[in-house]
């Protein structure tokens, strides 16, 4: 496949309709390995964008760029620009422990600290100092919680650990977690490969409840998954950032035979 | 394009296409059997074909029940999930095709009945016309050929003008002699089941579009004058 292919559908917004996240000609090195090629690709605000593709394809390698969490990747190399709000998040001036609060993360695996329920979601808040005093905290914990779907299944025992939880009700504790730092951005990658239906659904409901307040991008191996969730969804194959476009088009008439191909299970 | 790796979807869905072929052919070989009834007056070949019609109603629940099946356990996207929807309209398309195609021998039974009228030659003219027009629709489904089927829906226009011109003829006839209205009439109706078929087999030329390209035809189709109602065309046409 050639180096510079051109990306179908509509990777860009339109002008005047802003994009929240801008990355243009992003390219990510593993040592000698190529992981990503010329990615340009918009996310705009207050919707919900998914990544999809094969393993290997890059779709974790860029969602990871978007908070420079490929920053601690040994001989990870990245290139072209990518800006929230305009603003290079690869600039040095950035710091980046306050790009990640802007730009929080969840992962596959459910990780919450060994604390308890309150210390997992009051951790982030405190060491940003968002609280003046143990009433605010309360408040942002409570906020938190309550918006992650999660504060009437654990009002009554703040105080456990976090652990303790069910898969599902660990996950949300992560958003949670995530929602605190009153981020702007939330990545997931993959949130509910570890999860069974139901707590899946519940994550599906919460984060388009949440698309109101945030911006979400979410890699996902199920089709089914980004057709129910996302607004946006991007095809990545090899490296190449292949199509992007509506959801709907993407899961009705995709126009790149790739696309067509993995979505309807014609890969071999 | 490679075919899927799970290849009892692939078969799932040739199978549903073969359902599909086999349901136009069966309509097909009804409608060519009614107008044959009348040509030749064989009532015989009438109740044969009144009867035939119950076989494409099972084919139609056939495909419903595959394709509701296959879309709760396949969860088809793109190409797959066009192909699916578009089998269920067409089944639904070919289904009306062999009522039409009952009725037309339905009235042939009457028709039998009674001294044949003049214009009872212009049937079967149209009846070869919509023959073709429906067998070209059905090899452009299975070729999944878009112009070929556009080509159906662009000809439709020569059925209308036929079904027209047949309609003043049969109004002449009434006027001359009382005694042929009845025979007239059935005549009217056959020629407006026929013009339907017309109809349905555009309606199967645009889902073949939509199963290729996943759009829909954005000229209007031509339309011939449509028999009585001039300036109110289309009546109830999709």
């Amino acid at each position: 496949m050639a180096d510079t292919q051109t990306t179908a559908g509509t990777p860009l917004v339109a002008q005047g309709d802003a994009a929240k996240i801008e990355a243009r000609d992003c390219n990510v090195f593993y040592g000698e390995k190529q992981a990503l090629r010329n990615i340009a690709l918009d996310i705009k605000a207050n919707e919900v964008t998914s990544f999809i593709g094969p393993s290997g394809c890059g779709k974790s390698t860029f969602l990871r760029c978007l908070n420079r969490m490929n920053d601690i990747i040994d001989g990870c190399r990245v290139s072209g620009s990518i800006t929230l709000d305009g603003e290079d998040i690869y600039h040095r001036r950035i710091d980046v422990v306050q790009l990640r609060a802007r730009i929080g993360m969840v992962f596959q695996k459910p990780n919450p600290f060994p604390k308890s329920i309150y210390e997992n979601v009051a951790y982030g808040p405190r060491i940003h100092g968002l609280a003046r005093n143990k009433t605010d905290l309360d408040e942002i914990v409570h906020t938190s919680l309550e918006r992650a779907g999660l504060l009437g299944e654990v009002k009554d025992r703040m105080d456990q650990p976090g652990t303790g939880l069910s898969g599902g009700q660990q996950q949300r504790l992560c958003i949670a977690r995530a929602i605190a730092v009153n981020p702007e951005v939330i990545l997931m990658d993959e949130p509910c490969s570890a999860l069974d239906p139901i707590a899946t659904a519940k994550i599906e409901e919460l984060i388009d409840e949440l698309r109101e307040n945030y911006t979400i991008v979410i890699v996902t191996h199920s089709m089914q998954q980004a057709a129910r969730v996302s607004q946006r969804t991007a095809f990545f194959h090899l490296g190449n950032l292949v199509e992007c476009n509506d959801t709907e088009q993407i899961f009705t008439n995709p126009q790149h035979k790739l696309t067509q191909g993995y979505i309807t299970g014609r890969f071999g | 394009m490679v075919g899927h790796t799970v290849r009892s979807f692939e078969e799932e869905l040739n199978q549903l296409t073969n359902i599909i072929v086999r349901m136009g052919g069966l309509a097909e070989a009804q409608l060519a059997g009614a107008i044959q009834a009348i040509v030749r007056r064989d009532s015989d070949l009438a109740a044969r074909m009144i009867a035939g019609d119950a076989r494409i109603d099972e084919m139609e629940q056939e495909v419903h029940a595959f394709t509701v099946r296959l879309l709760a356990l396949r969860q088809p996207f793109a190409d797959d999930l066009r192909a699916i929807v578009g089998a269920l309209k067409i089944s639904a398309e070919l289904e009306r095709i062999g009522d039409y195609a009952a009725n037309v021998a339905k009235r042939a039974l009457v028709l039998n009945q009674a001294p044949p009228v003049k214009p009872v030659a212009g049937i079967p003219q149209m009846g070869r016309l919509v023959q073709e027009i429906v067998n070209d629709v059905l090899d452009a489904y299975v070729e999944r050929d878009v112009e070929k089927a556009m080509a159906v829906w662009r000809r439709d226009k020569e059925v209308d003008e036929l079904h027209t011109s047949l309609f003043r003829d049969l109004v002449s006839v009434m006027m001359e002699d009382p005694r042929n209205i009845t025979p007239s009439t059935h005549l009217m109706f056959i020629a407006k089941s026929i013009e339907r078929i017309g109809d349905h087999a555009t309606n199967v030329a645009e889902t073949i579009q939509f199963v290729v390209k996943g759009t829909s035809p954005t000229e209007r189709r031509p339309k011939g004058r449509d028999s009585a109602f001039d300036g109110e065309q289309g009546d109830d046409k999709a």
